[in-house]
């Protein structure tokens, strides 16, 4: 049997050691670590990036979300310094891209949303050679190894080939291999994407421990739960601009209401309905078998909906999500 | 407040660093390459140097020489083009494409440019590794006409770091699954390694093709090595045949820092 089967370290804590605060513990002090004004990414005439602005504090943990295509990885890439900005400003450790990108580089951990790393080399030799490029002395990578493997639960696979690793491992090794040079900023691209909720959950209580370290984080996701549970702060961005900006909790109380009835029905028959219940919701949606009430009192609305003999096959009353705000502002369709 | 370890480091270092990550590889991997860059080429000493030498007559066309001897520095020289074409093709496309490391380096602060500076240097490195090895065999085998035959050594790197640079160009444009390398190995390197003067001497070929041949890097290399090995080498000549090799080394290797550039920082 492979060793994968049993690698799995014994003590995986399912729930996250660390509450998430909701609310940004560093005051705008006009110590950005990241100053965006106008910023501008083009393709030819396509803008990927099409005049954001934004600033990151040091020690928030900020997010992007959007749907494929929004913007959100060509972002990451101007901040990470390996894609030159077409316009607009940008600063970033208060220095210019454009000017200092090896120097903000030297100061910055980079998560990409492909792992990239060295399969023919052993676990550690990948931590080894990543923090030369960083100018740490043989000593120092050693040292730093050593610790980065035991916070990613990887001592025990330290000097094995990379190739065979679970999809987890090696993106915790990414992540490793990200914090070599103690960065000041990490930057995520999709962290979490493809791996199963064990190692899922692993890998958010590594972030947290490194925000209660102050590392300020940038995360871009696909995934609510992940921006609510990591965010302090996010935006959401869409064909290229931001379209809203704000805490999880700021968001959704701006955009959604505080809960969501959901009616289901045959399919078919749900739009039936839409005139007995509009006027008990902020919002109604109408879905191919469910409608979607966003009313501050699911309760309520679903026994006045009863009252008015509105008769669905099932019903479900929820709290308002990060993932309805996502849906208003970008739409249901898909994004290819 | 967090304060990182990195720091910046220069071109040199850079380079340097990305050898060190590729000697790392090479610890654990040589085995796999070892048979075409070293054993492959001592096989072609033996076999032809001196098996099929043994039935040729030293004379004017091997420059009164055994012809182990005539054909040894001019086969570390064809041998080292030939690993260099191989260093210069899939390993440049998965580094860019399957294995994706171009990107994990340039990522830090070691930039596109820097980065073919260590991806150059340390094909350098590998044909001076296998160099060495088939120097100290055909010694061994007494294939060299004396201390000045180990001048071919470096003559060999340059003819291959001469075929490298320009190939390491193309190979980091390539978007497919490398289909192009095959025309590459069956149209340039194979003729090459036949016609330019390893085996016989290229005023044997008819007089058409002899421009050809003296377009191609090896036939220079090939020129040089012998010519430094066995003494009596117009002085005129090796500084041409040099420039040779250094200005194809060198419009290679800044083809590279575009092609590089253009990939990594888009």
């Amino acid at each position: 049997m492979r060793r994968a089967a049993t690698g799995r370290p014994a003590e995986i804590r399912w729930g996250l050691s660390v509450a998430p605060s909701r609310v940004p513990d560093v005051a705008h002090n006009g110590d950005a670590l990241v100053h965006a004004d106008g910023l501008t990414k083009r393709f030819g005439d396509f803008a990927a990036v099409n005049g954001i602005d934004l600033r990151v504090e040091r020690g928030e943990a900020f997010g992007f979300l959007g749907p494929n295509g929004a913007g959100k990885s060509s972002t990451m890439r101007m901040i990470a310094c390996v894609s030159p900005r077409t316009g607009g400003e940008l600063s970033v450790l208060g220095m210019d891209p454009n000017r200092d990108g090896p120097q903000i580089r030297a100061r910055i951990g980079v998560c990409p949303q492909l792992d990239n790393l060295d399969n023919e080399l052993t676990v550690r030799q990948n931590l080894h050679i990543y923090g030369r490029y960083f100018g740490l002395s043989r000593a120092q990578v050693r040292a730093k190894a050593v610790e980065l493997l035991d916070f990613a639960q990887l001592a025990e696979r330290a000097d094995d080939e990379v190739e065979p690793l679970s999809g987890g491992m090696k993106r915790r090794l990414t992540i490793a291999r990200s914090l070599i040079n103690d960065p000041e900023l990490l930057l995520l691209d999709e962290p979490t994407t493809g791996l199963d909720p064990q190692a899922r959950h692993l890998l958010w209580d590594r972030l947290f421990r490194l925000k209660q370290e102050g590392v300020t984080l940038i995360i871009t996701t696909h995934y609510m739960d992940e921006a609510e549970q990591l965010c302090d702060r996010l935006v959401v961005m869409d064909g290229g601009k931001i379209v809203a900006e704000g805490s999880p909790a700021g968001l959704i109380a701006q955009y959604s209401t505080r809960e969501v009835l959901e009616l289901r029905f045959a399919p078919g028959t749900q739009a039936d309905a839409v005139p007995d219940v509009a006027d008990l919701a902020d919002r109604v949606e109408v879905l191919p078998d469910r409608l979607l009430l966003y009313a501050d009192d699911g309760e309520a609305a679903l026994k006045a909906a009863h009252n008015r003999g509105v008769h669905p096959l099932s019903s479900l009353v929820r709290r308002s999500s990060l993932e309805d705000v996502f849906l208003r502002l970008t739409g249901r369709t898909l994004v290819d | 407040m967090r304060t990182s370890t990195g720091t910046a480091i220069g071109p040199a270092r850079s380079a340097l660093m990305v050898i060190e990550a590729f000697w790392t590889w090479y610890k654990r991997n040589w085995r796999s390459s070892a048979v075409s860059s070293i054993l492959s080429p001592l096989l072609f000493l033996i076999a032809l140097g001196l098996g099929f030498g043994s039935q040729v007559r030293a004379g004017d066309a091997t420059l009164g020489l055994p012809y182990v001897q005539y054909l040894a520095p001019a086969l570390v020289c064809a041998a080292a083009m030939q690993t260099a074409a191989f260093e210069s093709t899939f390993p440049v496309l998965s580094s860019f494409k399957w294995q994706r490391n171009y990107i994990a380096v340039t990522a830090t602060p070691i930039g596109p440019k820097a980065l073919v500076g260590g991806v150059l240097a340390w094909i350098a490195v590998r044909l001076a590794v296998s160099g060495a090895v088939f120097m100290a065999v055909a010694a061994l085998l007494g294939a060299l006409t004396g201390p000045a035959a180990l001048l071919a050594l470096p003559v060999s790197i340059l003819t291959g770091m001469a075929m490298a640079a320009p190939i390491v160009a193309y190979s980091s444009t390539i978007e497919t699954e490398g289909q192009q390398f095959n025309a590459i190995f069956r149209f340039i390197v194979m003729p090459m390694m036949m016609f330019s003067g390893t085996f016989f001497p290229v005023e044997q070929l008819p007089g058409w093709a002899q421009p050809v041949v003296w377009a191609t890097p090896l036939w220079h290399g090939t020129e040089l090595a012998r010519g430094l090995s066995f003494g009596g080498v117009d002085p005129l000549a090796a500084l041409g045949h040099t420039a040779y090799l250094l200005a194809l080394f060198a419009a290679g290797a800044y083809l590279c820092t575009r092609t590089f550039t253009r990939r990594l920082a888009v």
